[in-house]
């Protein structure tokens, strides 16, 4: 029996708890669906014999009242960074075709612990440099709300495979707003969580003080099982944080009141279409009515951002992606020299946007450049942490547009890297300070979704899913879906 | 301070070392893969090591640990927060495309160490910049004897080996004091278990910095770097081939460029390997994947109460508390194991002058003979010092017992047992000895003639007569006694 596409992780674990379906039916309507969705280029991979296997286990527990966990049989989607032990892991990137990873990462591996299925690996910019899905070797991913657009980027693939039903729950990365973007172009929910929440083992790195793991879900009450289901210290990542996990289900109250809401006068300034930053606005009204109060804060290196997190960024995505030399993985190009051989591979194996971003880095880190680019970048950095620390203070959470519009039309952008970057103007202050942060639909401009970013204290997830709940509690958007035009025949 | 030796009569020579040592840890700098010599090619990895895309470091405990002890042998100022940094550069034995090391912020600064020179009347006092963690490359081979075939291959079972790299201000001004400082640093290594430091296995490799002006002249010439130089022998030969190169462009009024230099030591010279007019250019920025690395002064200390005493401190000591030669002492402070040994057996022993003379007469002789250690033999303090015991106190002589040292050396065992089982007890049973004397005497009368004619040389032969007579166990004194009362008569 058909399910309902847009059924939440949650009313699948109902479902599955209640006996009136098994994880083997769920498993095998997600691969169907992800056959039937190859149009919006979701999927880059799926993994249909392990998956059933897995999901035939999770049956198997359940019949003998065991459940590892409250996702024990959910499907689920990975990106196509995450690394999982026997699995390829290409980063959409030709240098990684034909790569198999020999070892496990550990989101994964608590995925597995928790009984998770993973159904497949989605699609993304090359080694998630890019905000529009478009810097693919599989090509472009698709927007379910109109194949026309873009569905954000970098972990594009994830918000479409959530927001066409294929999955209730998918992971993708965040390192300037890979997440929360396509969150807000999907219309679903997204969370980049604390610097340090989620072990980065097994994620492959493009920019290693910035990245995050995080899940993308249709309800903040589905991120949250998703997250718990990650987050931890993990004693194979150094920079991961030692401090417990808090029961995230449990801080879903439904209330919000008494909370102050800070509202960063820099991002209701000016840049945003003044549609997407009217629907913030209501959504922020709407929390007032729930209870929370707001005022004004101020981060007065915001406007610096940007140019910090490129300077950054590339600075160590050129260090990260000197790896790819064609020595003992991926792919090699045939050469009579060494310098021929680095040069043929590198040049045949990274795309465009990737070797931009490893020549800015490269430039960014040179003997008498350091000072004036990283060394300036990393001090604007410790800037923007303070303003985040002096404007919590104030308040308990922080509420900006998550981009400055709705998605964009495939193309639009891919000739103007530069406006491209400016999508990411709401969400790289967050990974720059390390904080969390999170997108839900807030609703529509012109028949697409927009996202409210909400950011929080370091560690404080739970209010930002708190707030999130409360607000999909007293608001509909996220029961809105877009047709599944892409279906054959559907 | 005597004059020190002055190598060339018209510059003066300005030598700065850098040695690489790895540390003698279970594991990798950044991964769990053992830390093994002469594994099969590629066996002793870990993801982590091959720069697997998603892997990340995680930084050895043991390796600070022995890295502060480093520091606190050479009396370095140990920081308490060092940073790791990435020296970004591309080659195929370098699996990430990068080297993790320390560069702005080293472990330790500002030390030094007293160099004995031979010749010098007063150790040298050499500076010590930095000591710094960072992790070894792996090995390529290019020869097609080992390669097996024409191309090249890589070995990555030492990708990722803790290294420390130890930085000398450029405070020697001869190769000889190059060399005595190596030998120095190597033997303070060993001495404080920081690293097995052996030089054929690559644990101890040395990069030397050279450079000449004109005695008296305040600012230093343009320096060369000797890369590689892995034996003693030819860290002094390159030095001198490269003091003679420098020294002869000088000399033509020409320039020395800025280089790094390789020895060739069949030809005993120096050629240029690489200029350095483009410096390198290794885009050094800290590691992102590792957080500062904080020492808390508690630590340190922890480490500093744990350090052995060095050697001078208890070579003077061997000579003070346990009246030892300076000579004497020197020897049994060569290792730490070594006097450890020597100082529990003349603990054990009420005759530490007596330990040390069987330790040296017979002990090393011993070890030397089997190319062996003191702790990998079976050989106890206690059991020396027991054996020595039974000696002075007449239960063995002196003769009997030697053979027992190599047995001990080899099977352990109770010295006393030993001297019962193998029937090696003196002899002092008067008849018995007399008996031999009165046949010595009768075998020899030429001797005895000797003897009573007033040389008494003769009486030592007619001693070992009767020893040979009792194999060995009879108790000279009262073979003595015996005979110069026989011969009297």
């Amino acid at each position: 029996m058909p399910r309902d596409r847009f059924e939440t992780a949650l009313a699948q674990r109902a479902a599955l708890d209640a006996g009136r379906v098994s994880s083997a039916e769920l498993v095998e309507q997600s691969l169907a669906r992800a056959e039937a969705a190859a149009e919006l280029g979701a999927f880059v991979h799926l993994q249909p014999e392990r998956a059933r296997a897995e999901a035939r286990a999770a049956d198997a527990r359940r019949a003998r009242g065991e459940r590892l966990s409250p996702l024990d049989g959910i499907p689920v989607a990975i990106k196509d960074l995450m690394v999982q032990e026997g699995e390829p892991c290409t980063c959409a990137s030709r240098i990684l075709e034909g790569f198999v990873a020999p070892y496990q990462g550990t989101a994964v591996a608590k995925l597995q612990a928790a009984g998770a299925v993973i159904v497949g690996r989605t699609n993304m910019d090359e080694f998630a440099m890019g905000s529009s899905n478009e810097h693919s070797i599989y090509g472009v991913a698709r927007n379910p709300w109109d194949p026309a657009r873009t569905p954000g980027g970098s972990s594009g693939g994830s918000a479409a495979a959530v927001a066409a039903g294929i999955v209730p729950i998918a992971f993708g990365s965040d390192t300037g707003g890979s997440i929360r973007q396509p969150a807000s172009h999907c219309g679903v929910v997204g969370m980049k969580p604390s610097y340090g929440r989620v072990s980065r083992y097994g994620l492959v790195a493009f920019a290693s003080s910035l990245d995050q793991i995080g899940p993308f879900a249709r309800t903040a009450s589905d991120c949250a099982l998703a997250l718990a289901a990650i987050a931890g210290h993990d004693p194979a990542d150094s920079t991961s944080l030692l401090e417990a996990v808090p029961d995230y289900a449990g801080a879903l109250r439904g209330d919000v009141s008494g909370l102050v809401i800070g509202m960063p006068r820099e991002y209701f300034a000016e840049g945003a279409d003044p549609a997407v930053l009217a629907r913030v606005r209501e959504a922020v009204a709407e929390l007032e009515r729930a209870g929370a109060k707001t005022r004004e804060v101020s981060l007065p290196h915001a406007p610096y951002a940007i140019a910090a997190y490129y300077l950054i960024a590339t600075a160590e995505a050129s260090s990260n992606l000197a790896r790819y030399d064609g020595v003992r993985f991926g792919r090699r190009a045939q050469a009579r020299s060494l310098g021929e051989m680095y040069r043929r591979t590198r040049s045949e194996g990274f795309g465009a946007e990737v070797k931009r971003r490893i020549l800015l880095g490269t430039y960014v880190l040179s003997a008498g450049y350091y000072d004036a680019y990283y060394r300036k970048a990393m001090q604007v950095r410790t800037l923007l942490r303070r303003d985040f620390e002096q404007a919590f203070r104030g308040c308990d959470l922080i509420a900006t547009p998550t981009a400055p519009e709705v998605a964009f039309r495939i193309g639009e952008k891919t000739a103007d890297p530069l406006k491209m970057y400016l999508s990411d103007i709401y969400t790289v202050s967050a990974n720059l300070a390390g904080i969390p942060g999170l997108s839900v639909p807030c609703g529509f401009v012109n028949g697409l979704p927009v996202g409210l970013q909400l950011l929080g204290r370091a560690l404080d997830e739970a209010t930002l899913l708190r707030v999130a709940d409360a607000y999909q509690r007293c608001t509909s958007w996220h029961e809105q879906h877009p047709e599944p035009s892409w279906e054959r025949g559907g | 301070m005597s004059a020190r030796l002055q190598p060339h009569p018209k510059y003066e020579v300005v030598i700065g070392l850098e040695v690489h040592v790895h540390l003698c840890t279970d594991s990798k700098l950044f991964s769990p893969a053992p830390v093994r010599y002469g594994d099969p090619p590629n066996h002793d990895t870990h993801p982590i090591d091959l720069g697997l895309p998603g892997v990340l470091p995680v930084l050895n405990r043991r390796v600070v640990e022995l890295g502060v002890r480093a520091a606190l042998a050479t009396h370095c100022k140990v920081h308490p927060c060092s940073v790791f940094a990435r020296k970004n550069y591309f080659y195929p034995d370098l699996p990430k495309g990068y080297q993790i090391s320390q560069y702005e912020d080293p472990l330790a600064t500002g030390g030094w160490l007293e160099v004995e020179v031979s010749g010098y009347d007063a150790p040298v006092r050499v500076g010590l910049t930095r000591i710094h963690i960072e992790e070894d490359a792996g090995k390529s081979i290019h020869d097609a004897a080992i390669a097996g075939d024409a191309g090249s291959h890589v070995d990555l079972n030492r990708a990722g080996v803790p290294l420390l790299e130890i930085v000398s201000e450029p405070d020697l001004r001869s190769p000889e004091e190059a060399a005595a400082y190596l030998r120095k640093l190597r033997e303070l290594l060993r001495w404080a278990d920081v690293s097995d430091a052996d030089m054929e296995k690559g644990q101890f490799r040395c990069d030397a910095n050279l450079s000449l002006r004109r005695h008296g002249a305040p600012e230093l010439g343009t320096r060369t770097e000797l890369k590689n130089l892995n034996s003693f022998r030819f860290v002094e030969e390159a030095l001198y081939a490269e003091i003679a190169r420098q020294a002869e462009l000088l000399d033509r009024g020409e320039r020395v460029v800025q280089a790094t230099m390789h020895y060739d030591p069949s030809r005993r010279t120096t050629r240029v390997m690489r200029l350095k007019e483009n410096a390198d250019d290794y885009r050094y920025f800290p590691d992102p994947d590792l957080l500062p690395l904080r020492i808390a002064e508690a630590d340190i200390d922890a480490v500093r109460r744990a350090l052995p005493e060095v050697p001078e401190e208890r070579r003077a000591r061997f000579e003070r508390d346990y009246a030892l030669s300076e000579y004497d002492a020197r020897l049994l402070t060569e290792s730490r194991a070594l006097a450890d040994f020597y100082e529990a057996a003349a603990k054990a022993s009420k005759e530490p002058k007596s330990v040390a003379n069987w330790m040296l007469r017979d002990v090393l002789a011993q070890l030397k003979e089997r190319d062996s250690e003191i702790d990998a033999t079976q050989l106890t303090p206690a059991a020396l010092a027991k054996l020595i015991a039974l000696v002075e106190g007449g239960r063995v002589t002196a003769a009997s017992a030697r053979p027992l040292v190599a047995v001990l050396i080899e099977e352990g065992g109770d010295p006393e047992a030993l001297v019962r089982t193998r029937g090696l007890e003196a002899v002092s049973d008067s008849g018995l000895l007399e008996s031999a004397a009165d046949a010595a005497i009768a075998a020899h009368p030429d001797i005895v003639a000797q003897i009573r004619g007033g040389d008494a040389k003769g009486l030592n032969f007619l001693m070992g007569q009767v020893m040979k007579r009792t194999q060995g166990k009879a108790n000279p004194k009262a073979v003595r006694e015996i005979l110069a009362r026989k011969l009297e008569a």
